[in-house]
């Protein structure tokens, strides 16, 4: 029956409804103080949150942020188009690398100014996502993820191999964005978390509204499609292949961003930051944030960096603890906390008001769920 | 001189040396086909359950691992430790069978609560593939940093068996008791899994479900019991590689030791078609050989892991069938 | 073209209940003016270069090898522009197949398919679709998870150009696209009498709409060719005739249909033509009184009597 039943989750189902009824510049404003809120967090260091004396708090929030652009990444690779990749941290070891080798001085390379070294990490790790996909895009599902854990696990060892990429010892003093306080000291340094935190966050709000935009259009319809039933989708006149390299584009390239603003805000990079392991730990943020949902797997990310960085009694055992909540995730909730509810549309809401009477879609939730997630 | 050509001609981390992989290439071989061995075993493992359920068991890696650390633990408790020790060969042999029996108990009890407690319920809901992906990494990390809490980073103190002695000598090299032993030992164990598989009530019953699940059902065998002898099978296989591997690796034994092993066995199974048990053995084999070959002739030993990836990948990529296999991933309309 | 269509999709065709919230507040007169509105968006807008009549889709000799098992054996026949051809024979006979190797999930082991006199090849699915062949599947394979609204917008996006840099960007042709796909999913829900619920997800919808919403989303990719697998499978009889209505309703519109059916009731009721296949051969061809009379299909269904004791 077409149920407005919201009693039987009251809270998520009211809020969800109450917030799809407004339109969307009333939806932007009610942002806004959301917004400013969360640049202003490392600067009010909240009693309840903070982490403080076990981790500096603006490089907690930093941490957090920089998983947040990664799991905005991998949920466009693994929650929309549904494309299992393992080694993600691949891509965020390209990214990092372009920046070390651009702007460090014990690289050979010609350098660089930092910032300008983001837009090429993104370029160059595209590349490697598009190369990547050519010829492994038509393998299904798990093979595909056996694929890219083998490419992630190839870059870690080539960082180790690889002469000209300096293995353990790595490199230092990894390049910043310009600009100095009234001391003269740097404002983009290892130490002070919060002027990276806000260039982070910045970009990713851009991210975030270029992904939304991705969402509400042909674009984004067809990876929910892909991610469905392919064949279906196929059969439905989608084109598949270039979508799905597309998305390893996409993810490749925020991937390859994300990399590049670790190497800066931590000054340094060698190869210990790429094994397997944080390709998992990047998994467990977007599928426990709800995988598909570009607020969830940041809220996900969020849970994934903050606990470590807070408990750090728990910091050696995350991957235990991110390990078991997947499993339990998978068998009991597994759309995770928020639940993908994408909206395909770019102008849905004057349509559902004409044909339905309502302005918002009436769904519950799911996305990596049971119940025949592709018919027969 | 322009940087990228710097960069690359740095090159010495491609550098073939030809003399030694020569000199060396028969005691490659021997060693090659040990470890082959090794692979093969718990290749098998990874193909059974894919042949079953269409599930790569990202675990077995850790199934394999629990086996290893259950017979460090019997082997110290008998006496073993870093020296040699001075048994007799009759002594010896009870001694080895005795943990591998231990190894075994603990690799395939590992495996049927895995598929008990994280992979049964998502069948049971009809969980799309991508979860049991998820699931299955999950628990591969979840056990390996259980044990890390547990036993810490480094590896277990070294458990050495026996020497390796030479027997005999063939191609001018030797060939060690190990060797002769893991070698032959495994390939007993693949015949009987083998035989097992195609001739007793319950193989049939296992590769009846393989091939179609609810006629299966219709025609009587109990699909779940096959379900668990299918990973029951593996885990005892993956014990007894443990067993092989402390032979030839004492000191091996930590807590994610069973990651690349466990990579290089499905890039074997894969190799040789996966879901075929023959293509396992074969593969295993064949990644043992080329992983010797490579580090000779690349000059480091982690060149080894990175040639099983490059296999896995290139295997994938143009003939997932693999050598023996059938063709998968085929679209059902 | 609007001389060759002759849809008037009556308003009593759809129940009030199945109505969108819009057309349901609407007086008589508005009504019919809205749904020939929705016949006309509905309706397709293609060249296409065969004449009503003429032979749109030909099968030449198509034969369909699985390794030992020949599915099809050399079949042969024509499916006409602006007709309802029904495909029948018992189970097994091979029209699944003949289906599949139509939209490109097979490809003949022998013989060629034809579109308009040009052959299928080796193109790959989404370019068939593009091409003008969509069909629905026996099993529904709705996209679960999207709206019945979106499930038919993607079909809607087959013919469509926008891709990613286009999407980021916003740019003009985005947005007239996405005008131009809602505006004719929407009214393909209308259409086919599912639009009330058009903000479910697709699985949530009851049966008799999820098949309602595969047709919908074939349609939107506004083919040459409409092809139905079973589309009455678990229907009851009134749900059958209001079916056997709505295919009316698209051939009126424009559309050419290819019909899979063992309902010998709908088949009989909706069809122009029928062709008769058994063990992959094609055993007949004809209307369908000359199918009813015809002694091999009667063969084929009931069987031959040994000693003429039937």
């Amino acid at each position: 029956m077409t149920s407005t039943d919201n009693t039987r989750k009251n809270t998520p189902g009211g809020i969800r409804a109450r917030w799809n009824n407004l339109s969307r510049p009333q939806q932007w404003l009610a942002l806004v103080p959301v917004v400013v809120l969360i640049y202003f967090i490392p600067v009010i260091d909240p009693p309840l949150l903070t982490t403080e004396p076990y981790t500096n708090f603006p490089i907690a929030m930093v941490h957090a942020a920089e998983l947040a652009m990664v799991a905005i990444g991998l949920n466009v690779v693994v929650g929309q188009a549904g494309l299992l990749d393992l080694g993600y941290v691949g891509f965020f070891a390209v990214g990092a690398y372009v920046a070390a080798l651009l702007t460090s001085k014990e690289s050979m390379l010609h350098k660089l100014p930092y910032l300008a070294t983001l837009p090429l990490a993104m370029v160059v790790t595209m590349l490697a996502g598009v190369l990547l996909g050519l010829p492994t895009l038509r393998l299904r599902g798990d093979y595909l993820a056996i694929v890219t854990l083998g490419f992630g696990e190839i870059v870690r060892l080539l960082a180790t191999l690889v002469p000209a990429l300096n293995g353990q010892v790595g490199f230092a003093d990894v390049g910043h964005p310009p600009g100095t306080n009234a001391d003269g000291s740097l404002i983009f340094s290892a130490r002070d978390g919060t002027p990276w935190y806000w260039l982070v966050v910045t970009l990713i709000i851009i991210l975030l509204l270029f992904v939304g935009n991705l969402e509400r259009s042909r674009v984004g319809r067809a990876w929910v499609a892909i991610r469905e039933d392919e064949d279906a989708a196929q059969i439905m006149g989608v084109p598949t292949f270039k979508f799905k390299l597309w998305a390893f584009a996409i993810g490749a390239a925020i991937g390859g961003l994300s990399g590049a603003l670790v190497a800066g805000q931590t000054g340094f990079m060698n190869n210990q930051n790429f094994s397997v392991a944080f390709s998992v730990l990047y998994l467990a943020a977007v599928i426990l944030g709800g995988s598909g949902n570009k607020v969830g797997v940041m809220v996900g990310a969020f849970i994934v960096s903050y606990i470590p960085d807070r408990f750090t009694n728990l910091s050696d055992r995350k991957y235990l603890i991110f390990g078991l909540f997947l499993v339990v995730l998978m068998i009991f909730r597994p759309q995770g906390l928020l639940g993908a509810r994408q909206r395909l549309l770019a102008r849905g809401r004057q349509a559902y008001q004409r044909l339905v009477g309502r302005g918002e879609q009436i769904s519950s939730d799911s996305s990596v769920s049971a119940e025949g997630g592709g018919q027969a | 001189m322009h940087p990228l050509t710097v960069f690359l001609a740095d090159s010495s981390w491609i550098n073939f040396d030809v003399t030694s992989f020569r000199q060396e290439f028969w005691d490659n071989t021997f060693n090659g086909l040990t470890f082959g061995a090794i692979y093969a075993l718990i290749a098998m493992g990874y193909t059974l359950v894919y042949g079953v359920l269409r599930l790569i068991n990202f675990a077995h890696s850790e199934v394999f691992i629990a086996g290893a650390y259950a017979l460090v633990f019997t082997l110290s408790g008998l006496g073993f430790d870093g020296s040699v020790p001075g048994l007799s060969t009759l002594a010896l042999i009870g001694d080895m069978l005795l943990a591998c029996l231990v190894a075994m108990l603990a690799s395939g009890a590992i495996a049927v609560l895995l598929e008990r407690i994280a992979y049964r319920p998502l069948r049971r809901k009809g969980a799309p593939p991508l979860a049991f992906l998820i699931t299955a990494i999950g628990v591969s990390f979840a056990i390996q940093y259980a044990i890390f809490i547990w036993r810490g980073a480094s590896a277990e103190p070294a458990v050495i068996l026996f020497v390796p002695k030479a027997l005999f000598s063939a191609f001018g090299t030797n060939i060690t008791n190990q060797q002769l032993i893991i070698f032959v030992a495994a390939i007993v164990l693949m015949l009987l899994i083998d035989q097992f598989i195609q001739r007793t009530r319950f193989g049939r019953g296992v590769r009846a479900v393989a091939q179609d699940p609810d006629t299966a059902t219709l025609m009587g065998v109990n699909k779940e019991r096959a379900i668990m002898l299918t990973f029951l099978l593996g885990g005892l296989l993956a014990g007894a590689a443990a067993l092989f591997y402390v032979i030839k690796v004492p000191s091996g034994v930590v807590f994610n030791g069973g990651f690349t092993l466990g990579i290089k066995a499905f890039a074997a199974a894969v190799l040789g078609g996966i879901g075929n048990i023959r293509g396992a053995a074969l593969g295993g084999l064949l990644i043992g050989l080329v992983g010797n070959y490579g580090q000779t002739l690349l000059g480091n030993a982690q060149w080894s892991d990175v040639i099983a990836f490059v296999v896995l990948v290139v295997v994938l990529m143009f003939r997932p069938t693999g050598i023996l296999g059938e063709s998968l991933g085929k679209a059902r309309v | 073209m609007t001389a060759e269509r002759d849809a008037d999709i009556a308003a009593e065709d759809i129940p009030a209940e199945h109505m969108s919230a819009e057309t349901a507040q609407m007086t008589e007169t508005e009504r019919a003016a809205h749904f020939a509105e929705v016949a006309e968006v509905v309706a397709p807008d293609r060249d296409i270069s065969v004449e009503f009549g003429d032979t749109l889709l030909e099968m030449r000799d198509v034969t369909m090898r699985f390794g030992g098992l020949v599915a099809l054996d050399g079949v042969s026949f024509g499916i006409r522009r602006g007709e309802i051809l029904g495909l029948i024979g018992p189970n097994g006979a091979g029209k699944t197949t003949c289906f599949n190797t139509m939209t490109g999930v097979y490809r003949p082991s022998a013989g060629q398919v034809l579109l308009e006199g040009n052959r299928l090849g080796r193109r790959k699915r989404y370019q068939i679709t593009r091409l003008g062949i969509a069909r629905t599947f026996q099993n529904i394979r709705l996209f679960g998870e999207m709206t019945a609204l979106e499930n038919v917008v993607v079909g809607a996006d087959a013919r469509h150009k926008t891709s990613v840099p286009g999407a980021l960007l916003r740019l003009p042709r985005h947005h007239r696209e996405e005008r131009e796909v809602v505006e004719r999913a929407s009214a393909l829900l209308e259409f086919v009498g599912i639009a009330d619920r058009a903000a479910e997800k697709a699985r949530n919808l009851p049966y008799g709409y999820q098949r309602r919403l595969e047709i919908a989303r074939a349609l939107a990719t506004e083919p040459k060719l409409l092809c139905l697998d079973e589309p009455a499978a678990g229907f009851n009889p009134v749900e059958k005739n209001e079916l056997m209505q709505l295919i009316r309703r698209i051939r009126d519109d424009g559309y050419t249909v290819l019909l899979i059916e063992h309902d010998m009731r709908l088949v009989m009721g909706v069809t122009d033509r029928i062709v008769v296949l058994e063990f992959g051969k094609k055993i007949a061809e004809g209307t369908p009184a000359e199918i009813r009379d015809d002694p091999a299909v009667i063969a084929a269904y009931l069987g031959v009597p040994d000693d003429g004791v039937a």
